[in-house]
């Protein structure tokens, strides 16, 4: 079986996003006052933690952000595109049930007329094509094969924890210069200045094990059981995570050069830049943030419509709608920080320095890069991290309204929605919302931890304005 | 003192004609008054004849911004762009896709909206403050990094996750209140009490600390640390002292959201079933009605034109050291 690789757009931006973090990793390493800043935010168990938990949801995203399509026997490529996720979890994604069940469910959610044996038909819930079909007697197997699995699985969790475990002690007993055995002893009882490994090895400890069960839940049940059309709903928080991640990095990506010029160029300018400026972002502030996206999207959606023959496949069209939605964003959302840059460049362009290189005769643009740049970079950092799980949060409320991602797309949002109005069944089915809700929290959860102790590490004074919501602390302009 | 607010409202007018280019701009240029037509018509099987009856029956069929047909002034103001965007300035939103007059929608829908978002911007702003100075209180304990982390869980959590739940555990499991709904009168307060109680909770993490950072500033300050000298105990120096002047940025901070409070909520609004701006909104969302859109763009920037405009002048009514200009 022969695969073409597919590069849909989002993807090569993500790509490229790594490529700029890597860049971006390699200029901190070269900076010993940001390798200092870096080095106190993962020293701190907070920090460590939620970065590797943050890490676990990006590795997920970047393996969907590897899409191909499949040979077909006839020779021609398969119009779905799948991804490597969806390569790892072909046994989750191809057991489907008819409706909804319940997590670890070994019977149907709603009860149909089911035939019997000797003739004439009984009402009851039939059992799953696959959640626990292996089982004989479910009433009396059921419970003995779920603690069963979910054992076994955390056992080869635990397992690779300890593989991990090794080869990070292996790892650092090099960058240490000790031996293997005192690499693990410092790893229990750390020296000062040591990273935080043993909240690393906690942390991926507690994941592993909680992984390992599910992966072997998995294997002979809906783990998170199945929702209206009988998809695994884990699968789906799974497929989820990529849209997350990919509306709360790629909004930065788009918001960035557009906030930090104009900001630094009012700041620095003043004058009419500075009032031109001004007047835009107070006009773009001034419009209601949700109905001025919902306007760009139902604008984005009619042009989608007339445009349909030139999407290839149905995940090209959701991409090209996911892109446009992140642009939008991004394009309606600079305003809170240029404003934020442009007030601290007012600032930092009256101290010393800057008129020092000045009066040698430095130019505009270069006193902007080499000199107020760099010391507003800190700002960004904190607010791109800061931003990132409002977006996560926002994807939700958008797809609520009817201006999200595309119907078709896998998002926690779109599952909420299809969800919600569920919990008026009876009985109630409440596991496609706990799983998506749940695994938002999680993220975002993570996210703003990261932030907070970034937040600590690279602004000690902690006086960075930044409330949640950048209206509600609006200075209105110069009191 | 008048002088300096007719400025500022004189300031306002260009702001509100760049916002009325933008929405005129993504309304009727870029998405053309025969794909709306289109869209209500359904996308396939549409006859031009069909637009153009559409158009004439909603008054989208003059020309954008120049009327070739017309002469002199009338060529400039028998345009879209008169009709839609600059008729907005005297507070004439013409009717909505149904025939309706969006004023009057937008006078009755604006008390719903009120009786929700008042309660939870008063009742928000106690509930924040008070549990930031708690954590403030205990600040240097246990308790004060379990209050942290838990504002930060709490920030964490989906609004639609409170809504949601609440609308469970309280209206259907437990049936306190009705799941949704409004009445006039009395039984009023009944319908929202559960949305107030669902958004107080949710802005509860984010809010709290935010104040917190606010009172921490505070509490360094010299007349603190006057009044803890002078014997006063620490929950009086904090309740006394710490909130009068903490109120002050708080305050002036939260002035900018006062008047779009009659907007009221989208989310909790169209949850809730409570027939305000907000689910207004929403409903035209959904059904592509930019008409009523464009007027809630309009009256949402006018608005928050109106809370800048407060904010600067509650900085001088606070801080006599503050000075118009």
């Amino acid at each position: 079986m022969s695969l073409q690789p597919v590069m849909l757009w989002t993807d090569a931006l993500v790509w490229l996003l790594v490529l700029a973090t890597a860049g971006f990793a390699w200029y901190i390493a070269r900076t010993p006052v940001l390798r200092e800043s870096w080095h106190n935010v993962l020293a701190r168990p907070m920090g460590m933690s939620s970065a590797a938990v943050l890490g676990v949801f990006i590795l997920v995203g970047l393996a969907d952000s590897l899409h191909y399509r499949e040979r077909l026997d006839n020779g021609q490529f398969g119009v779905e595109v799948k991804s490597a996720l969806d390569a790892a979890l072909s046994p989750l994604a191809a057991r489907s049930e008819r409706t909804y069940s319940a997590p670890l469910a070994t019977h149907s959610q709603s009860k149909e007329n089911l035939e019997q044996a000797g003739g004439g038909t009984v009402r009851a819930a039939p059992r799953l094509q696959f959640g626990g079909a292996h089982l004989q007697d479910p009433q009396r197997d059921w419970r003995g094969d779920v603690i069963a699995r979910a054992a076994a699985g955390a056992a080869l969790g635990l397992a690779v924890c300890i593989l991990f475990t090794a080869l990070l002690a292996l790892a650092l007993a090099r960058f240490w210069r000790c031996g293997f055995f005192a690499s693990l002893r410092r790893l229990r009882q750390p020296q000062e200045k040591d990273l935080a490994w043993r909240s690393l090895l906690v942390t991926a400890f507690l994941f592993l094990l909680m992984a390992g069960a599910m992966a072997g839940l998995a294997s002979g049940y809906h783990v998170l059981g199945t929702d209206k059309v009988g998809q695994d709903v884990l699968y789906q928080s799974l497929k989820s995570v990529r849209t997350g991640l990919v509306i709360g990095t790629l909004t930065t990506l788009v918001t960035l050069p557009v906030a930090i010029g104009l900001g630094l160029l009012a700041g620095y300018f003043r004058g009419w830049v500075d009032d031109v400026i001004q007047y835009l972002y107070t006009t773009l502030n001034s419009i209601p943030w949700v109905l001025l996206v919902a306007a760009a999207v139902l604008i984005v959606q009619v042009f989608i419509e007339q445009n349909e023959r030139s999407f290839s496949s149905v995940a090209e069209r959701a991409d090209a709608r996911l892109l446009a939605l992140c642009v939008i964003i991004g394009l309606t959302g600079w305003t809170g920080l240029a404003r934020l840059l442009r007030a601290e460049t007012l600032k930092l362009r009256e101290l010393d320095y800057v008129t020092a290189a000045r009066a040698f005769g430095v130019g505009g643009p270069r006193i902007l890069l080499r000199h107020i740049l760099p010391n507003v970079q800190h700002l960004i950092l904190i607010t791109v991290v800061m931003d990132f799980s409002g977006l996560v949060l926002a994807e939700a409320i958008l797809s609520y309204v009817g201006v999200g991602v595309d119907p078709v797309m896998n998002s926690w949002g779109n599952m909420i929605n299809a969800a919600r109005l569920e919990l008026a069944r009876e009985p109630v089915v409440w596991w496609p919302l706990l799983a998506a809700f749940g695994f938002m929290f999680a993220l975002v959860l993570a996210a703003n931890l990261f932030a907070d102790v970034v937040q600590d590490a690279f602004d000690p004074r902690s006086g960075v304005k930044h409330p949640a919501d950048p209206r509600a602390s609006s200075q209105g302009g110069k009191a | 003192m008048i002088r300096y607010v007719l400025r500022r409202l004189l300031y306002a007018v260009p702001i509100l004609i760049g916002v009325n280019l933008i929405t005129f701009f993504l309304f009727f240029v870029v998405n053309t008054p025969d794909n709306m037509a289109r869209i209500h018509l359904g996308v396939k099987h549409v006859t031009p004849a069909a637009i153009a009856q559409w158009k004439a029956e909603h008054g989208y069929d003059k020309p954008l911004f120049v009327n070739p047909e017309q002469s002199g002034l009338k060529a400039v103001t028998d345009t879209l762009f008169m009709d839609r965007s600059l008729k907005l300035f005297s507070f004439d939103f013409g009717k909505a896709d149904d025939g309706r007059d969006i004023a009057r929608d937008i006078r009755t829908r604006m008390w719903p909206s009120l009786a929700i978002a008042l309660p939870v911007f008063v009742i928000g702003l106690m509930v924040n403050v008070t549990a930031a100075l708690l954590v403030i209180f205990y600040r240097g304990t246990r308790l004060e990094y379990v209050g942290v982390t838990g504002f930060i869980a709490l920030m964490s959590i989906s609004s639609l996750f409170f809504i949601i739940a609440g609308q469970y555990v309280i209206a259907r499991l437990w049936q306190w209140l009705p799941i949704s709904g409004f009445g006039g009168g009395i039984d009023a307060i009944k319908f929202i009490l559960l949305p107030v109680l669902v958004s107080v909770a949710a802005g509860l993490g984010s809010g709290a600390r935010w104040y917190r950072t606010i009172f921490i500033e505070e509490i360094g300050k010299d007349y603190v640390r006057t009044a803890r000298a002078k014997g006063l105990s620490e929950l009086r120096v904090l309740f006394r002292h710490v909130l009068k002047n903490g109120m002050i940025p708080i305050l002036t901070g939260a002035v900018v959201v006062l008047p779009l409070l009659f907007t009221g909520s989208l989310v909790t609004e169209s949850f809730f079933g409570i027939p305000g701006l907000g689910s207004y909104t929403i409903d035209a969302i959904r059904a592509q009605d930019f008409a009523i859109v464009q007027s809630m763009v309009f009256l949402g920037s006018a608005l928050y034109i109106l809370g800048l405009l407060l904010t600067d002048l509650s900085y001088t009514l606070v801080d006599p050291r503050v000075k118009l200009s």
